[in-house]
């Protein structure tokens, strides 16, 4: 029972690195978007943020320099494709091999460096109770955030005017922009936004979950966030419930490979990924559903005149 | 029309500036390359692109050495323990030689240009420090037979071409025996990251070296199938915890583990180089890789025209390649002495680990009673020792 409990703690916390990036891709896609960079993102401020954390102490202002630096990150590329009409795949991969370069370039001297002591969270009453305690109430404050992001943005998606808006600009700009929307600057935003949510998953990465620097420690992080936003077919729930399959499955996997189990480790390091996909795949199985929620105009430029 | 040429217009001034900026950070690397005198200072911008430090001065008649490194002298593990070396005999011969080396050389078709590159830059002596060399090496010394080549880790020689490694497996057993002396509930996690016969083989020795303080230990064993994945280290160290193990030891090149059994009041231990730093109080010892002695020896015959190829040399505590360092002051002083009698018996030969009766975890004697392994053997298992978890991934084909 303890076991499961941990085995539930742990999965909340791995999966909440590919919540924040892959709704904040989810919000660059329903805007029409697509953004191949967040790997780059993530990188970047995942140093950024590790590096405030090392001089300044605190974890708070790291997730503000690491949202900064993915707004800046995604802002750049905003400008680059969607005033400049640049090609959206081939800029996204150029700023995710420049995000890695560039963040084990800055990065050199803090591989070295070592934060202080890891505050541990523990919400009164409710963590003391048994098995849920340990298992959902002893979490980093974050991994709540995510379950309220979530909320967030179907409401905003789903029931406000403004998330209205943008989905009308990631379906048809050419409508958005007849009826006088900036369909450019609206897209800009949803970047913006998104950047800085992936770089809260960078920061996430380095300065909560493994408390280190290194060069590339991502290790592919928004990659899988990418392909989750297109698997959940674009709904905010089901990235969510991506995120944690993810996560679950490869915290079950390595603890069943601790338990001595006689299925090759090769094998079991894929089944995450298989797992996930199965399981969005049978719940979007339906085609019309898929048309539905796929942004029409995704990865499409825009040429307002 | 004129919207079309247009367009390609800002297309192109789009491509433009990215290129400019990807010049720009190239030229800034180029240029923090030659004013810097350490070449600790300098590193490449991605896995693909590498750097060729400076030398300081360079002297005329002077051997010159190269090194090239798989990862970022920076790692604070594999490359670093390797550089450390290079600084070493630098110091060591003065005048006498002249060192450079590469860093983030990937181990692919890019290795062998790399090798071309320093075998022409007048470089007579050359390091390759990861397995992943071996084919481009061997190419390039049959090219160039008037350069020596000494490659880490490898099996294959050439006239001009000689293999060396050191036996990690021995720093394994003595971190093993201070796990056995330390743990509460007779559990140690091992966060493996490959399962080849060396990872296999340091994974038993740990374990043989926890059994002979505390018999009753079992070993659990985790794999990541990566050199290198810090979030999944974690992961891994972590189920390892929920497991109930109160002390790791991993075979992977962060310290994610070690830094995760200090959040969890756990205990771990540092790989190939000290990392007492990353967490001090979960930190019980480091078993670390001294390469200083090998390449001192290969510099000097060298210098002395001693150098031969064709060999494998492969050194451990007894020639000072392997050390068990900063053993915590947590570790009972009876322990501290196991380990030091471990590493004595290492040193002057009169102890061996791998030596019969060893039996597989599922039975099977490998080694008779009295008989002890040959380097052959060791170079070779892929079966588990009794009291490891679970089975060697692809292995059991004997």
């Amino acid at each position: 029972m303890d076991q499961f409990a941990l085995l539930l703690a742990a999965t909340l916390n791995s999966g909440t690195v590919l919540a924040f990036a892959a709704l904040g891709l989810l919000i660059n896609e329903r805007a029409g978007v697509v953004n191949l960079g967040a790997e780059g993102i993530m990188l970047v401020a995942a140093i950024a943020g590790f590096a405030t954390a090392v001089h300044t102490g605190s974890d708070w202002l790291a997730f503000g320099a690491g949202a900064v630096a993915g707004a800046v990150l995604a802002a750049a590329f905003g400008i680059l494709v969607i005033w400049l009409n640049t090609n959206q795949y081939a800029t996204g991969l150029a700023l995710s091999l420049f995000g890695a370069g560039f963040s084990a370039f800055v990065g050199i001297r803090y591989t070295q460096e070592k934060l202080g002591e890891q505050h541990t969270f523990h919400i009164p009453v409710l963590g003391d109770l048994p098995f849920v305690g340990p298992a959902l109430f002893r979490q980093h404050p974050l991994v709540y955030v995510a379950i309220a992001l979530t909320v967030a943005i179907a409401w905003f998606l789903y029931r406000s005017r403004a998330g209205l808006v943008l989905r009308a600009v990631g379906e048809s700009p050419e409508s958005a922009h007849a009826l006088g929307y900036p369909v450019r600057r609206i897209r800009l935003a949803a970047l913006v936004v998104g950047g800085a949510l992936c770089g809260i998953a960078g920061v996430y990465v380095s300065v909560v979950y493994t408390h280190l620097w290194v060069e590339g420690m991502t290790a592919g992080k928004g990659w899988i966030a990418l392909a989750l936003t297109t698997f959940a077919t674009w709904r905010p729930a089901r990235v969510l419930l991506g995120a944690y399959l993810f996560g679950g499955v490869t915290m079950l996997q390595l603890q069943l490979q601790g338990e001595g189990v006689q299925i090759s480790s090769q094998f079991l390091t894929m089944l995450p990924y298989l797992a996930t996909i199965l399981v969005l795949v049978l719940i979007s199985r339906n085609a019309a559903f898929i048309r539905v929620n796929m942004p029409a105009s995704i990865g499409k430029p825009f040429f307002p005149g | 029309m004129t919207r079309l040429s247009k367009r390609s217009f800002v297309q192109l001034a789009g491509w433009g500036s990215l290129a400019a900026l990807a010049m720009l950070s190239g030229c800034s690397k180029e240029e923090k390359t030659t004013t810097t005198t350490t070449p600790a200072g300098t590193t490449s911008t991605t896995t693909t692109t590498t750097t060729v430090a400076a030398p300081a001065a360079p002297a005329s008649g002077a051997l010159k050495i190269a090194f090239a490194y798989v990862g970022p002298v920076g790692d604070g593990g594999w490359t670093f323990a390797h550089d450390n070396a290079r600084k070493a005999i630098e110091k060591e011969f003065g005048a006498k030689i002249q060192t450079s080396y590469v860093e983030n050389v990937p181990e692919a078709a890019d290795a062998e240009r790399v090798f071309r590159d320093m075998a022409s830059q007048g470089n007579k002596l050359i390091f390759g420090t990861t397995f992943g060399y071996m084919e481009p090496m061997l190419k390039v010394a049959g090219d160039t037979p008037d350069v020596k080549f000494e490659h880490a880790t490898g099996y294959k020689q050439a006239p001009n071409m000689r293999t060396y490694d050191s036996r990690t497996y021995e720093g394994a057993y003595m971190a093993g025996v201070i796990a056995g002396g330390m743990t509460k509930t007779n559990t140690l996690g091992v966060v493996g990251s490959v399962p080849i016969p060396e990872v296999v083989r340091n994974i038993n020795s740990f374990t043989m070296g926890a059994q002979s303080v505390n018999p009753n230990v079992k070993t659990k064993v985790v794999w990541v199938n990566k050199w290198f994945d810090p979030p999944n280290e974690t992961a891994a160290a972590q189920s390892l915890i929920n497991g109930g193990a109160d002390v790791l030891m991993q075979n992977t090149d962060s310290s994610a583990v070690l830094q995760t059994a200090g959040k969890a009041g756990k205990y771990a231990f540092g790989w190939d180089s000290d990392m007492t730093a990353y967490a001090p109080n979960a930190h019980l010892a480091s078993a670390v890789i001294n390469w200083v002695p090998y390449y001192k020896k290969a510099t000097q015959d060298a210098l002395d025209g001693k150098w031969q190829g064709g060999g494998h040399t492969w050194w451990g505590v007894k020639e000072g390649a392997i050390d068990i360092v900063s053993i915590s002051e947590k570790v009972p002083a009876d322990v501290k002495t196991k380990v030091e009698t471990v590493k004595s018996g290492l040193k002057d030969g009169s102890f061996v680990i791998w030596k019969g009766p060893i039996t597989s975890n599922d039975g099977k004697e490998m080694l008779a009673a009295g008989a002890s392994a040959d380097d052959k053997f060791l170079g070779g298992i892929n079966f588990f020792v009794k009291g490891v978890e679970g089975q060697v991934p692809g292995g059991e084909k004997k």
